[in-house]
C-alpha cells in the first residue's frame, strides 16, 4: 500500500488498537488507527530521538502531510521520533460511524499517546484544524509539552468577522453534504490550492484514503463541526483552547502561507496575539497546503536544534528572547555597555514647545501653487500630537496594536506618526513605491488594527480587502464616510482627545517595536523591518551627529524617510510641492520655494529628485537662487548618485556640503561620503580603490566589516564556520555587514529571514557585496543575489556596470550571468542614448565598445543586448531589476523573441 | 611515437595531423585522397574498404579519428556506410593491431535534441534524439568508440564546437560567400549566443587529449574556446574579417526552421548535389543557443585554449588580406 505514497518510507506505516476514552464512544470501545512513525526505523538505525514531534494533519488531509518531516526526523543529524497521525474517521484510520466533535477528537488524540506510551519532550506540530486538536493536546499535556509549531489554522473567530466565504459555502445545506461526503469535490479543491499544483501521484495519495462516499463521512462531520458561532456544540471546547493558548511557556514556531483563502493572515495575526513570542514566518506566495508548497521540515528542525531542550545546540544563537509581537532576536549587536539613557524620538518637541521657541514654526507644507500653505509652530504640534494621541487610545489603539499610515509626507502625517509612537502603538508605513500588488501585499501582511489614510489610500483598502479600521485624514461627509467604511477622522480624534484631555504618562518601553517599514521590493517581495523606540531614537542620534543637524536648523524634506525626522532632531521641516512618493516630481522651483519659507539650511532630496531638480533649473528666479544659495547641507540617499549629477547640484547650491549617504531600510544609514570625496575617491593611488561605488567612511556609532566570499562566490551560513570572520583588512570583497545601534530589530513575521541576516552574531548582513579601501573607505560592488559566477571568476556587477556608464551613448548599464552557476556567461545589457526602440542584441560596433570598456575593468563579457529602458524599482526609480533582467536575457540568448524584459 | 590520422585531408583533421608531426610523432593519414601534410605519411583508402583500414592501423601506438561523412545533406544509407560502420570497423582493426589509444573526434551535435544549450557539459550521445544524418550517426559511432574503451585500448569522445578558421570551407566560406550574395538572413535578429572554436585550439585539444588519456578515456568532452558570442557578432565578425558586408536582415528562427526543411527536401528531391541555401540543421544551429561548460574539459586537459576569438578573427582577416601568401585563390 505504502508504495503508492510518494516520499513515505513503507517502515514508518503502522496501525495500533487503542482504548476510547472520549464521550462519544461507549466505555470500552477500542479505536484501530493508522500513523506514520519513524520511531522503530530510528531504533532499528540506533539513533537516539531528541523527543517526538506529534503531527496533527487537519480537513480534508492525511498524515501523508507531514511525509518530509518523518525523512528528516530519521536524518542521523538530528534524530527525532516523528509520529504523524491519521485522526479518527480519517486517513487510513477506523471509519467510527460516530459523529466526533472537537472535545472528541482532542481526547482521541490523548489516548493514542497514552496507547504509543510517549516519553521525553513531545513538540506538536498542526494544520488547519489538526491546529486546534493539536493544541488541545499540548495544553492537556503541559508535563511533557516542549513546544509547538502551527502552519496554516486558526483558534478563534474574532466575533465581528464572519468565517471565510469558502467555508460559508461548505458548511451551506445545499452544498454540504454533497459537497464534502457524497463528491470528492471538497477533497479537490483543497488539494487545488497548492502551488505549484502537485504531480498526479502526490495528488492520488491524497486521495487514496476516500475513495467512495463511505469512506468520507469524516470529511463532511469535520466540516460540520467548525463552530461558526457561539451556538455550536464546540464552540465552548474551541474557546478554551484559544484562551489556553495565552498560558502556553514553550517556544512556538507559526509557519504560514499567506495565500490561504480560509486560513488568512487575521488568524495569523490572533494566534501571534496570544503568543507574541511565537517566531513566525510567512512564506510570500505559498498558500493552505504550506507543506506541499515549500520545504518547511529543514526550517522546523533547525528551530528544533535551536529551542528544544535534549536537541543539541539548546541556544538560539542569535541571543535573547523576541520582543513581544515581532519575532525579534535582539540582535545581539555589540553596542557599548554603557548607553545612554533612553531619550525618546519625540523628547525635543516637548522641550522646544514649552521653551522660546514654542512659537516659532515647527513644520510646514507648500501648497502646490508655491505658496506656504499650512504650518504648526511647536506648541501647537505638541498638542496635536497629544490631542491625536489620546483620541487613537480613545478608540482603542494601545501599546502593541498597529496603525498603518497612508498619508503624504507633511503636517498630518507628521502629527499621526508621533501621535502613535508617543502611544506605544506600531506605525506601519508603506508607500506606494512599492507599486499596488508590493503595497497591498504589504499591508495584508503586516495586518494593521488601524489605517488612517487619505481618500485613495482608504479606497483601496475598502477594494484590496485590508481587514482594518478605517480612519480618515479629514472629515468626510456621512456619504462617503459610510463608503468607504470610515470609522473617524484624525481631526475627529484630535477633537475628542482635546476634550477628554487625557495624556499618557509614561513613555512605551524602549525595547518594543515602534515602527514596521518596508524595503523596496527590488530583490523580492518587500519586506517589512521592524525597529524599536530604542532603534528609531539611535537612528535620529546618528543623523544628527553624522551631519550636524541640531534645533535651529531648517530642513526641506523631500525625501520620505528623513522627512520624519525633522521634529526629532528639533529642526524646522518644510515639505515641497511634489508628490513625495513619485521623487520625479519635485521642480527646482518647488524646491527653492520651500528653502525661502524657512530659510532652509538643510535639504533632503532623493536622487531622482536632484536629476528633476537639476532638468528644471531653467525656471529659477533670482530670489530662488538666493534662497537655494543659502542651503549649507545636501543629503541624498536611496541610491547612489553620480558624480556628474552632484556637480550639477553644487552648481544651485554653491555654498552647501553634499553629503549622499549609504544605507538600507534595516540601517539608515551605514556609511557617508560627500562629494569632495567622492572626488578624491576618484584620483590617487589607494590599494582597493575601484570596482565598485565608493560610499566613504561608516557613520557615527556605526561599524561595518566584511564576510569574505568563497570561491564560488557564496557566504558561508554563518560566521561561525571556520574561514568566515568578519573582516575590515581592504582588498577583501564579501558580505557587507554592519552593526549600530540603530540597526533594525527584526523583519516582521520572517523568522528565517531575520536568522539569516542576523547569522553573523552581532552583525546585520545586508546582503551586499563590496570592500574596503587601504584608507578604510567601504566600496559598495553590487547585491549579493547579483553575484555573477563566470568559470574561474566571481564577478560583482557594478564596477564593470560603471566602466560601461563611462561610454557616451550608454546612460544605465546592468551586468547580468546566464546559465548554469560556476560557468555563467556575463551579459551587459545597456539602456542606450538615444534609446532604442527594440530590444535585442547590441549592433556589433557597440557591443565591441562595450565589451572594450568592460575588459578595462577585467570582465570579459559573452553577450551585449540593449534594452529601450531599464527595469527599475519604483520607489527609487534607480535599482535595476537584475534577477528579472537576467532571466530575459538567458531567453533572448537562447534564441527566443526579445520582447520586453 | 606513431600516430594515424584519419580524415586528414579535412581542415581540422590536416591541423592536427601538422600539430602532431611538428611534436616529434611519426604521423601516417588515411583517407581517401593523399593529405599532403608535410612529414606525414599518407596511407590513402576509405573507411568502407576492410583490408585499407587494417593496413592504415598497422604498427600504430595511437589513432586519431576525424574521418566521416560531413555534411548537412545526404542519403542517410551512406551517412551509416562511413560513420557508423566505418568507425566499427576502425576500432576492431586497432584493436587487433594492439594499437593503445584512440581519440574518437566527435561533435556536440550527438546529444543535441534541438533544444537551446546554455552551459551545459558533455551530455550523453543520444542517436535517438539527435538531428539529421550526420549527428545521428556520429553519436552511434561515438556510443561505439565510447564503447570499446578498455585498459589495453583506451578511448576518448573530443568533441569540438563549430571549428573555424583560415581554410575554412565548412562554416566561414559558406558564410562569406552568402553574405557577399546577401542571402544570409541574421535569424531572431543574430541573438543565440554561440560558443566556437579555433581551428588552432581544437587541433590542440585533440593532441593534449593523447597525452592525458589516463585522465579523459571512457569519457566525451566538448571543446570550445569558451567565448560564447551572440550568432550575430561571430557572423559579423567573419564577415569583417573576409571583406565583405555583415548580414543586416532577420527572419524569425521558427520560420527560417521550417522554411530550412521544406528547401531541404525540395534540394533532396531534385537530386542537387551543391548544398541547399538554408537547411533546417542549420538554420537550428544559428537560432538557438549553443555554449558549454568547459570547466570539465579543461580540468581534465589540463589545458586552456592559445588563441582568443579576436586574436581567432585577426588572424582570418590577415588570411584574408589581399596580397597574403597563405590566403584563398579567389577569381
Amino acid at each position: 500500500m505504502t508504495a503508492a505514497w510518494p516520499g513515505v518510507d513503507a517502515e514508518w506505516s503502522r496501525r495500533i488498537e487503542v482504548p476510547s476514552t472520549a464521550a462519544a464512544d461507549p466505555a470500552g470501545t477500542v479505536r484501530r488507527w493508522h500513523v506514520l512513525d519513524n520511531g522503530p526505523q530510528l531504533e532499528r538505525l540506533g539513533l537516539a530521538p531528541a523527543g517526538t514531534l506529534l503531527c496533527v494533519h487537519g480537513n480534508p488531509t492525511w498524515s501523508y502531510l507531514w511525509r518530509s518531516f518523518l525523512a528528516a526526523g530519521t536524518d542521523p543529524v538530528h534524530p527525532w521520533r516523528v509520529v504523524a497521525v491519521d485522526q479518527l474517521d480519517m486517513g487510513f484510520s477506523e471509519r467510527t460511524g460516530v459523529f466526533r466533535r472537537l472535545a472528541d477528537r482532542i481526547r482521541d488524540l490523548g489516548d493514542l499517546t497514552d496507547a504509543l506510551g510517549l516519553h521525553g519532550p513531545v513538540v506538536t506540530a498542526g494544520h488547519d484544524w489538526g491546529g486546534v486538536i493539536s493544541l488541545g493536546w499540548a495544553l492537556a499535556h503541559q508535563h511533557q509539552l516542549a513546544g509547538v509549531v502551527l502552519t496554516n489554522t486558526a483558534v478563534h473567530q474574532p466575533g465581528s468577522s464572519r468565517i471565510p466565504a469558502a467555508l460559508r459555502l461548505a458548511l451551506h445545506p445545499a452544498v454540504h453534504k454533497w459537497g464534502t461526503t457524497t463528491s470528492d469535490a471538497f477533497l479537490r479543491v483543497t488539494h487545488s490550492l497548492a502551488s505549484p499544483p502537485l504531480p498526479a501521484d502526490i495528488r492520488d495519495a491524497y486521495m487514496a484514503p476516500y475513495r467512495g462516499a463511505s469512506r468520507r463521512e469524516g470529511v463532511g462531520n469535520f466540516v460540520a463541526d467548525i463552530p461558526v458561532d457561539a451556538s455550536h456544540p464546540s464552540h465552548p471546547e474551541l474557546a478554551r483552547v484559544a484562551e489556553g493558548l495565552r498560558g502556553l511557556d514553550v517556544p512556538v514556531l507559526m509557519l504560514w502561507g499567506p495565500r490561504d483563502p480560509i486560513f488568512s493572515d487575521r488568524y495569523l495575526k490572533d494566534l501571534i496575539q496570544r503568543i507574541p513570542a511565537a517566531k513566525v514566518h510567512r512564506y510570500e506566495g505559498a498558500g493552505h497546503l504550506l507543506a506541499e508548497d515549500r520545504d518547511i521540515a529543514p526550517a522546523v528542525f533547525d528551530w528544533l536544534t535551536a529551542n528544544i531542550a535534549g536537541s543539541g545546540a539548546g541556544t538560539d544563537g542569535t541571543g535573547a528572547a523576541g520582543s513581544a509581537g515581532t519575532q525579534g532576536t535582539g540582535q545581539g549587536h555589540p553596542v557599548p555597555a554603557a548607553q545612554d539613557p533612553f531619550r525618546p524620538l519625540w523628547a525635543l518637541l516637548g522641550e522646544l514647545s514649552a521653551g522660546p521657541s514654542g512659537t516659532g514654526t515647527a513644520i510646514s507644507e507648500m501648497a502646490p501653487d508655491g505658496s506656504a500653505g499650512r504650518s504648526l509652530t511647536w506648541a501647537e504640534l505638541e498638542k496635536n500630537v497629544a490631542d491625536v494621541s489620546a483620541g487613537l487610545a480613545g478608540m482603542g489603539v494601545g501599546s502593541g496594536s498597529r496603525v498603518s499610515l497612508m498619508v503624504p509626507p507633511g503636517v498630518d502625517l507628521t502629527v499621526a506618526l508621533y501621535a502613535c509612537l508617543r502611544l506605544g502603538a506600531v506605525v506601519v508605513v508603506a508607500d506606494a513605491g512599492l507599486g499596488t500588488r508590493g503595497l497591498s501585499r504589504a499591508v495584508k501582511g503586516a495586518t494593521p488594527d488601524v489605517l488612517v489614510g487619505i481618500d485613495r489610500a482608504l479606497a483601496a483598502a475598502r477594494a484590496l480587502g485590508w481587514a482594518a479600521r478605517l480612519v480618515s485624514v479629514h472629515d468626510l461627509p456621512a456619504a462617503r464616510r459610510r463608503i468607504l467604511g470610515v470609522e473617524t477622522s484624525l481631526t475627529a480624534l484630535a477633537r475628542a482627545g482635546a476634550r477628554s484631555g487625557h495624556r499618557t504618562a509614561d513613555g512605551p518601553d524602549p525595547d518594543q517595536p515602534a515602527a514596521v517599514l518596508f524595503t523596496s521590493g527590488s530583490t523580492g517581495p518587500a519586506k517589512g523591518v521592524v525597529y524599536t523606540h530604542r532603534q528609531l531614537a539611535a537612528m535620529r542620534d546618528t543623523v544628527a551627529e553624522t551631519f550636524g543637524i541640531h534645533p535651529g536648523d531648517r530642513l526641506v524634506a523631500g525625501f520620505a524617510p528623513f522627512a520624519l525626522l525633522g521634529p526629532a532632531l528639533g529642526a524646522v521641516s518644510v515639505t515641497p510641492a511634489m508628490d513625495v512618493t513619485a521623487p520625479r516630481t519635485l521642480t527646482a522651483r518647488a524646491l527653492a520655494r520651500a528653502a525661502a519659507a524657512v530659510d532652509a539650511t538643510v535639504v533632503f532630496a532623493s536622487p531622482a529628485a536632484l536629476r528633476n531638480v537639476l532638468a528644471t533649473q531653467d525656471g529659477l528666479t533670482t530670489g530662488d537662487a538666493a534662497a537655494l544659495s543659502r542651503v549649507e547641507l545636501l543629503l541624498s540617499a536611496g541610491a547612489p548618485v553620480p558624480e556628474p549629477l552632484l556637480a550639477g547640484v553644487q552648481r544651485m547650491l554653491p555654498r552647501a556640503s553634499l553629503h549622499t549617504p549609504y544605507g538600507m531600510t534595516e540601517a539608515l544609514p551605514v556609511t557617508d561620503i560627500s562629494l569632495e570625496q567622492i572626488r578624491a575617491a576618484g584620483t590617487g593611488n589607494v590599494a582597493g580603490a575601484g570596482n565598485g561605488v565608493c560610499v566613504g567612511l561608516p557613520v557615527h556609532g556605526a561599524r561595518v566589516a566584511i564576510l569574505p566570499l568563497a570561491a564560488d562566490g557564496t557566504v558561508p551560513g554563518d560566521g561561525n564556520s571556520p574561514g568566515a570572520e568578519p573582516v575590515t583588512a581592504p582588498c577583501v570583497t564579501g558580505e557587507i555587514l554592519v552593526s549600530a545601534p540603530h540597526v533594525k530589530d527584526s523583519y516582521d513575521r520572517l523568522w528565517l529571514t531575520q536568522q539569516a541576516s542576523a547569522a553573523t552574531a552581532g552583525w546585520h548582513r545586508t546582503g551586499d557585496v563590496g570592500h574596503f579601501d587601504a584608507e578604510g573607505r567601504l566600496w559598495v560592488e553590487g547585491r549579493l543575489a547579483h553575484i555573477v559566477t563566470a568559470p574561474g571568476s566571481v564577478v560583482t556587477p557594478v564596477g564593470p556596470e560603471q566602466a560601461i556608464e563611462s561610454l557616451d551613448s550608454v546612460r544605465m548599464a546592468a551586468v547580468v550571468g546566464v546559465g548554469p552557476v560556476g560557468t555563467q556567461a556575463v551579459v551587459a545589457v545597456v539602456e542606450t542614448v538615444p534609446a532604442v526602440r527594440k530590444a535585442g542584441p547590441a549592433d556589433p560596433h557597440l557591443a565591441a565598445r562595450v565589451r572594450a570598456a568592460a575588459a578595462a575593468a577585467g570582465v570579459s563579457v559573452a553577450a551585449v543586448l540593449v534594452v529601450p529602458a531599464q527595469p527599475t524599482d519604483i520607489r527609487h526609480n534607480a535599482k535595476i531589476d537584475r534577477t528579472r533582467l537576467s532571466l530575459w536575457a538567458a531567453k533572448v540568448l537562447a534564441g527566443g523573441r526579445p520582447g520586453t524584459p | 611515437m606513431k600516430v594515424l590520422v584519419t580524415g586528414a585531408s579535412g581542415l581540422l583533421g590536416r591541423e592536427v595531423a601538422a600539430l602532431l608531426v611538428r611534436r616529434g610523432h611519426a604521423v601516417a593519414t588515411f583517407q581517401r585522397r593523399p593529405s599532403r601534410v608535410d612529414g606525414a605519411e599518407d596511407r590513402c583508402g576509405s573507411l568502407t574498404d576492410d583490408a585499407a583500414v587494417r593496413d592504415a592501423v598497422r604498427d600504430m601506438a595511437a589513432v586519431v579519428h576525424l574521418a566521416a561523412k560531413v555534411s548537412f545533406t545526404g542519403r542517410a544509407a551512406d551517412f551509416d556506410e562511413v560513420n557508423v560502420q566505418g568507425t566499427r570497423r576502425l576500432l576492431d582493426a586497432a584493436r587487433e593491431a594492439g594499437v593503445r589509444d584512440l581519440v574518437y573526434v566527435s561533435s556536440p551535435s550527438v546529444a543535441n535534441t534541438g533544444a537551446a544549450i546554455a552551459g551545459q557539459g558533455a551530455e550523453p550521445a543520444d542517436p535517438g534524439h539527435a538531428h539529421g544524418n550526420y549527428a545521428r550517426t556520429k553519436a552511434r559511432a561515438e556510443l561505439l568508440a565510447l564503447a570499446a574503451d578498455a585498459q589495453d585500448f583506451r578511448t576518448t569522445a573530443v568533441r569540438p564546437h563549430v571549428v573555424w578558421g583560415p581554410g575554412d570551407t565548412q562554416l566561414v566560406e559558406r558564410v562569406l560567400e552568402r553574405a557577399a550574395r546577401g542571402r544570409l538572413p541574421l535569424l531572431d535578429a543574430g541573438a543565440a549566443l554561440i560558443d566556437t572554436t579555433f581551428i588552432d585550439n581544437a587541433a590542440a585539444a585533440i593532441v593534449v587529449a593523447l597525452d592525458r588519456m589516463g585522465h579523459v578515456h571512457g569519457k566525451a568532452l566538448v571543446v570550445t574556446n569558451g567565448e560564447p558570442r551572440p550568432v550575430g557578432e561571430l557572423l559579423a565578425g567573419i564577415c569583417a574579417a573576409g571583406g565583405v558586408p555583415a548580414p543586416s536582415w532577420s527572419v524569425p528562427g521558427r520560420l527560417a526552421r521550417s522554411a530550412g526543411s521544406v528547401v531541404e527536401r525540395a534540394w533532396l528531391r531534385f537530386g542537387r548535389q551543391e548544398e541547399p541555401p538554408m537547411t533546417a540543421f542549420l538554420a537550428e544551429q544559428l537560432s538557438t543557443a549553443h555554449w558549454f561548460d568547459q570547466r570539465e574539459t579543461r580540468r581534465l586537459l589540463d589545458w586552456t585554449p592559445e588563441v582568443s576569438l579576436d586574436e581567432g578573427l585577426a588572424r582570418l582577416a590577415g588570411y584574408y588580406q589581399p596580397g597574403s601568401t597563405a590566403g584563398p585563390r579567389r577569381t
